[in-house]
């Protein structure tokens, strides 16, 4: 994969802030007091157990849900051609499926761009995500990682200055979530985009994130965060500290899981 | 206990129907032979039933005076503005109630009273309200689109996933841009399946409204020939009728193999 100029500008980046996030759903207390900062160009990992708001979070910070106490800033220098600065990828891909893989991923760029110049830039991202062979493809021929490939393609196209992922590997098996994880890595880090990557892979969190937040079980609060000071790029699976990180969050949030899921049983909503 | 030997049995067939061309015109052509060969075979009266060959005799006789093409050419034009006056307004309709609520339950609520009215009785309503000509046979054609595709096309609509109408609001898209996008296109086999059933109602509103007050029109030819009795010029005016209903499903089923591939 090639890096283009364009993406590796440096000094520049959205810096987000969070302060005294708080929401409900009805009665639902889903989130209390959250307060976050993720600095320009760094990933702040979110774990936690099972319905403790981390989507709920994430919409807020992308504008998707008005928040019940609290703001959410978004402060920096973001480059002329940043169309969306703070950008989505989804769980669950959310690609339009009457549309090409190269449609899909010029749709957001049909308000701000020209035909020509929406071409170069669709060809652009697809080349950095290997997709340029699928080019023409319906979502329903590609598989799951390719799919989301897709996702971060198109995301990627508006030059975003922040990223918010809600769980982006999670509907993929382990050898492809592996794989990608390294690409997006990759992509991310070079790129200088401010990440939010909301996972339940404790192994994920360690290797893309320079911060991890624990949340806690519902209402949601930030039980710990904990900082990696290591590149993102260069980073090993088998690395014994990352390893040793991966056993302190589970520890922390065991117990919580545990009960997270009799409470999912017990008390479906 | 009981043994089991052999090898395992095949039971994954069937519940996969797929559509064959000849067959569908091969069935309609042998029961248009097996009618012609009871005639022929003196079984069947033709008083009581013209064969297909007297018929088709008509019809070539009607077509070479020009008759025929006056009284289609009629028909063609009010159905087309009939069925794309009432389409358009109930794609509009079917939107706006697909999107907001506050329009949701008002508007069905009227649909819901009025769908179920036959809007051939409305006919001498609709003559008071836009005169004895073209205004009252393209009304009645027109209301009798319109709240099938209301109803199609909000219920496609509704079908349309919340996720990628979020997708779309989350790149910062705006409103006209998500529905141009997102939700027509979402909605889009719904209401082509609408299509299916509008066009075969605006053909059954088109004849009964020719059938008052009209000169020219394919259900003024039938109606005429009716009250003479030429039961050989009324069945072929019905044999036009169905042929125009086969060939607008057929357009509809190219439209669909061509809009809807991506399925
Ligand atoms: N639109 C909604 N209306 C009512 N309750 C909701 C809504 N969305 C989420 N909830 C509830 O709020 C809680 C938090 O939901 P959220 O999706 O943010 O959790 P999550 O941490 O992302 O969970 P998961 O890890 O399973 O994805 C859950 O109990 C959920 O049932
Ligand atoms: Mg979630």
């Amino acid at each position: 994969m090639t890096q283009p100029p364009s993406m590796s500008a440096a000094g520049s980046g959205l810096r987000l802030t969070l302060r005294g996030i708080g929401h409900a759903y009805r009665a639902l207390t889903v989130l209390q007091d959250i307060d976050l900062t993720v600095a320009p160009g760094e990933v702040l990992a979110l774990v936690g157990p099972s319905g403790c708001g981390k989507s709920t979070l994430l919409g807020i910070m992308g504008g998707l849900i008005a928040p019940a106490a609290g703001t959410v800033e978004a402060s920096g220098s973001v480059a002329d051609d940043c169309l969306n600065p703070v950008t989505y990828v989804f769980q669950d891909f959310a690609l339009l499926p009457w549309r090409s893989v190269r449609d899909n991923v010029a749709l957001p760029l049909e308000p701000h761009l020209s035909r020509a110049a929406r071409a170069a830039r669709v060809d652009e991202v697809l080349a950095l995500t290997s997709l340029t062979a699928f080019a023409d493809a319906w979502p329903r021929e590609l598989s799951g990682g390719m799919r989301q490939r897709v996702g971060i393609a198109r995301a990627l196209a508006v030059r975003p200055a922040c990223l918010l992922m809600d769980e982006p590997l999670s509907a993929l098996d382990a050898q492809t979530r592996t794989l990608l994880l390294e690409e997006f890595a990759g992509l991310i880090a070079r790129a200088g985009i401010t990440t939010v990557y909301v996972t339940h892979t404790l192994s994920e969190a360690v290797r893309i994130g320079h911060q991890v937040a624990v949340l806690s079980r519902r209402p949601g609060r930030v039980r710990a965060l904990l900082r990696i000071d290591r590149p993102i790029e260069g980073r090993r699976a088998a690395d014994p500290d990352l390893l040793a990180m991966e056993e302190r969050i589970w520890a922390m949030i065991r117990d919580d899981a545990a009960t997270a899921e009799r409470e999912r049983i017990d008390a479906p909503d | 206990m009981r043994r089991i030997d052999g090898p395992v049995a095949f039971r994954g067939g069937g519940f996969a129907p797929r559509a064959r061309g000849w067959a569908a015109a091969a069935t309609l052509i042998g029961l248009v032979l097996l009618w012609q060969a009871l005639e022929m075979a003196g079984l069947v009266p033709t008083l009581f039933l013209p064969a297909p060959l007297a018929i088709g005799r008509t019809l070539w006789a009607l077509t070479l005076s020009g008759e025929l093409w006056k009284h289609l050419s009629a028909s063609l034009l009010r159905l087309a503005i009939g069925w794309t006056v009432g389409t358009v307004f109930g794609i509009a309709v079917g939107l706006a109630v697909g999107l907001w609520s506050a329009l949701r339950s008002p508007v069905m609520a009227v649909v819901a009273a009025l769908f179920p009215i036959p809007k051939i009785a409305l006919v001498p309503l609709f003559i008071i309200w836009f005169g004895i000509g073209e205004g009252s046979k393209i009304a009645t054609l027109g209301f009798g689109v319109f709240f099938p595709t209301v109803i199609a096309t909000a219920g496609g609509v509704d079908a349309v996933p919340r996720g990628l109408i979020r997708m779309g609001q989350s790149f910062g898209l705006s409103t006209w841009k998500i529905v141009r996008s997102i939700v027509l296109p979402g909605a889009l086999p719904a209401i082509l399946t609408g299509f299916r059933v509008t066009t075969s109602i605006a053909i059954v509103l088109l004849v009964a409204a020719e059938m008052i007050g009209a000169e020219r029109g394919i259900g003024a030819f039938v109606l005429a020939a009716g009250n003479l009795y030429d039961m050989d010029a009324l069945l072929a005016g019905i044999v036009v009728l169905s042929a125009l209903g086969l060939i607008v499903a057929w357009v509809i089923g190219v439209a669909e193999r061509v809009l809807l591939r991506w399925r």
